[in-house]
């Protein structure tokens, strides 16, 4: 009995120790402290505090979610096709991803920046880039939609993108491969590298009100490998800087090839010089070819225009254009602080994060304290534009953010972790683990004059053992800590769509108010809208049958159509008729090799179907609309080709039978 | 002894993990308000919305009933006729002989408050089962709306 009762005194207090360990820490795969579900906790039917715009990586596409909570909140698809929202399938948004090459279905979306005023983010629009046909996308923050795509002659990889200057006044695209430039002859032996291909830096106008993209100037650059950039700000507004590889210009195995070189390059572009050369008619013309699409939320039609000319400047030739400043070793990240009196390049080889002044690097520009010249780009005396070195941060720097204290965050991709340091005295302040190898992070407000400093994001490379296993293909992650304290502190991780990238965190408040809610019908100039059911009907015009289609809680009109024969093409132009929020109708037609549609409140959307089949054919509302919504619903008869079933459409009626008998 | 130690544990428990608390704030606009707390100062006869009092002059206003038409055919026809014949909601024939003008015009423009409140549209829910969605239909349109009404129901 005695011995029972110490066994049972025995297991209670292990049963105590142990539920009192597990809210605690317990080693570096349990980093996380009790506080931490309080923290991310966001009640049901409660808004998050802050919106997450994340880079869908090889998605193509962009995310959405709400932080602390990590809850994904929307994939809006930007260069990839997306059948469930009819992205790149109907014929309204087909010519978004028009490009010189035809339409493309996918790419990989690797950066994300908001628009800005004053280096502060305006809620406005929202910019991604395309890595693999280089393109810049700009996506509407009212309707949360691509609304503008404008694709890059001369380059090849966008991956220097797409980085804003402080003003909104222009983004940037710098070609990851350098290449032949479009009008020249490009079949030419591969290694002539040196003498024919080159690196080419876009500058894209965005106007104020509409943002409106306009491929405003190339600069023409040594063809190196162009990686990341970032715009000054305050004090250094006016310029920009890129980071460089393969400044030995291999082109090969460029793994060894591009790493034989202790310092490779900063570029810093002067654009307001390039404004001064542009105006002064310095810029050479040049033939090329590219894509530019825009989404009008009036007619609900994207247009592609094709355009043939572009003003390129010549680096080489136009001083005071472009200085080098060598930088340790293979630099990936160029970030800039929020007084833009500092920038940070990451040397993804190198041992010490070397942190530049700008004041620093004028003084040298001006006493012109340069120790050569590469391709007629002076280069500039690392020593004289260093502010200092970090030393001995960690293995493979890539990425730098800041708070609002003065700290710089960077993400180490080799030895997994971030480290926080001060950007005045160059000392470590902490580290923490990231699982596992974490490449881009972001602060929120972490790139513009006032960080907020109360969350940073940390977007991993590798998950490993971090989510019940699916398989050979895991899930993507980022993982949330609370740096608001002296101590970064892990607080959640959650998963991701695609691979994540750069992203960015904006207050609710300045985009959540401006959120559309839905289209107003009386503003909607498709050419196709019916804009009640009296205006609905189908209309042959050869081999085209057009369906003026009509939807509503809980009927489409019409709903039943005759005479439709294998040959033809029939467009069904969808209108959705609700004028309230949060009620989109789906449409669905058997057989389509298409996708569906998904049409907002007060928006016309087109379903082209092409039938090869004789016979009945169902469609019906995807969206669960109503308590009705199983019989919103309709038939197509489909007859042979050269049939004399009459064209007729109903609603509501049916029709007496052809043959006479009731 | 042993129940010593069970509330110790319950104790330990509790003060190491804490219980979670959220310090976000509740989203500014709801659509759909409390059902019941309100319904005693409900008024069945005016609705519930902006209208108190609706001028109606004896004879019909022509312009204002072809705008009302044309308001009618772009968001009501879906669902509503203009007989007494029922559709997805209820024929229009005798609606302003059944309704005041306040309370039609109320609904028009504030559907959701009133189908949570109002006893003969909770009646005719159960019959139709498809809430009358908010067609965002300004007060202007409201007016033209109920005068294209009344024009219907002048009808012979």
């Amino acid at each position: 009995m005695k011995k029972l009762r110490l066994i049972k005194i025995g297991f209670s207090t292990f049963l105590l120790l142990a539920l009192f360990g597990s809210c605690k820490p317990k080693n570096s795969s349990n980093a996380v402290s009790a506080d931490a579900a309080g923290k991310v906790y966001v009640a049901p039917g409660k808004y998050d505090e802050f919106y997450n715009f994340v880079s869908g990586g090889f998605s193509g596409q962009m995310s959405v979610y709400g932080l602390p909570s990590g809850r994904l909140l929307r994939v809006i698809p930007v260069f990839s096709v997306d059948p469930e929202k009819g992205y790149g399938y109907s014929e309204e948004s087909k010519p978004m991803l028009n490009t010189s090459h035809g339409i493309i279905p996918w790419d990989d979306l690797h950066h994300v920046q908001l628009s800005r005023v004053g280096g502060e983010y305006d809620g406005k629009w929202a910019f991604g880039n395309a890595n693999n046909t280089p393109r810049v996308a700009r996506i509407d923050l009212t309707t949360f939609r691509t609304a503008e795509i404008i694709e890059l002659p001369n380059s090849a990889g966008n991956h220097s993108s797409p980085f804003l200057t402080e003003n909104t006044e222009y983004v940037v695209a710098g070609t990851r491969f350098s290449v032949p430039p479009d009008d020249k002859n490009g079949d030419v032996p591969i290694n002539t590298y040196k003498e024919n291909f080159k690196g080419t830096l876009s500058f894209i106008s965005v106007a104020k009100e509409d943002g409106k993209m306009e491929l405003a100037f190339q600069i023409e650059a040594p063809g190196f490998n162009f990686d990341l950039s970032r715009a000054g700000k305050g004090v250094s507004h006016g310029w920009f800087f890129f980071s460089t590889y393969n400044t030995e210009q291999a082109n090969t195995l460029l793994e060894v090839n591009a790493s034989q070189k202790d310092k490779d390059f900063i570029l810093a572009v002067n654009w307001k010089k390039a404004e001064e050369y542009l105006k002064a008619g310095k810029g050479k013309k040049q033939k090329v070819r590219y894509a530019h699409n825009t989404y009008s939320d009036v007619t609900h039609t994207a247009t592609s225009e094709i355009k043939t000319e572009v003003i390129v400047l010549d680096a080489k030739e136009l001083k005071d254009l472009c200085y080098f400043i060598p930088c340790p070793k293979s630099p990936h990240g160029i970030d800039v602080s929020p007084t833009g009196e500092y920038f940070v390049g990451s040397g993804k080889l190198a041992a010490t994060i070397p942190v530049f002044a700008y004041e620093k690097m004028m003084k040298a520009i001006k006493a012109k304290d340069f120790i050569g010249e590469f391709d007629g780009i002076p280069v500039l005396k690392y020593e004289s534009v260093l502010y200092g070195e970090v030393k001995k941060p960690g293995l493979g720097p890539l990425h730098t953010e800041f708070d609002n204290k003065g700290n710089a965050y960077t993400s180490f991709f080799v030895s997994s972790e971030i480290v926080k340091w001060n950007i005045k005295d160059l000392k470590i302040l902490d580290r923490v683990p990231t699982y596992y190898s974490v490449g881009h992070l972001t602060v929120a407000g972490g790139d513009t004059k006032t960080p907020n400093g109360k969350y940073l994001v940390a977007y991993n490379k590798i998950t490993k053992d971090r989510y019940l296993p699916t398989g050979p293909e895991l899930t993507q992650s980022a993982q949330l800590y609370d740096i608001s304290g002296d101590k970064m502190q892990m607080i959640l991780d959650f998963p991701t769509i695609g691979e994540p990238h750069y992203a960015q965190i904006a207050p609710a408040d300045l985009i959540k108010k401006n959120s559309l809610k839905f289209f107003k019908l009386e503003d909607n100039k498709h050419k196709y809208a019916a804009k009640g059911e009296s205006t609905t009907k189908v209309v042959r015009q050869g081999k085209e049958v057009h369906v003026y289609m009509t939807s509503i809680r809980s009927h489409f009109s019409p709903d039943n159509i005759e005479g439709v024969k294998i040959g033809d093409d029939v467009y069904f132009h969808v209108t959705n008729l609700e004028q309230d929020w949060d009620v989109p109708h789906g449409f669905g037609i058997k057989g389509a090799a298409t996708a569906e549609l998904l049409i907002m409140p007060g928006e016309t959307q087109t379903l082209k179907w092409t039938p090869n089949k004789v016979g009945i054919v169902p469609i019906y509302c995807t969206d669960f609309c109503s308590a009705l919504h199983q019989e919103m619903q309709g038939y197509v008869r489909v007859s042979p080709a050269g049939s004399n079933v009459p064209l007729t459409y109903s609603l509501g009626t049916n029709m007496p039978k052809a043959d006479g008998k009731k | 002894m042993k129940k010593i130690l069970g509330s110790l544990t319950v104790l330990i428990l509790l003060y190491a993990c804490g219980s979670p608390e959220s310090n976000t704030t509740a989203p500014s606009d709801s659509q759909t308000t409390a059902t019941a707390a309100n319904k005693s100062d409900y008024d069945p006869e005016r609705g519930e919305g902006k209208f108190t009092h609706v001028e109606v002059s004896p004879t019909i206003d022509e312009a204002k009933a072809t705008d009302g038409e044309k308001v009618y055919t772009a968001k009501c026809s879906s669902c509503h006729k203009t007989t007494d014949e029922k559709l997805v909601g209820p024929g229009w024939k005798g609606v302003t002989n059944r309704f005041k003008a306040e309370w039609i015009m109320n609904f028009a423009t504030n559907p959701d408050p009133m189908i949570d409140k109002d006893p003969k549209i909770q009646a005719q829910l159960e019959i139709c089962l498809v809430r009358m969605p908010n067609q965002n239909i300004s007060d202007e349109d409201a007016r033209n709306v109920y005068e294209f009404m009344r024009k219907n129901d002048a009808k012979k």
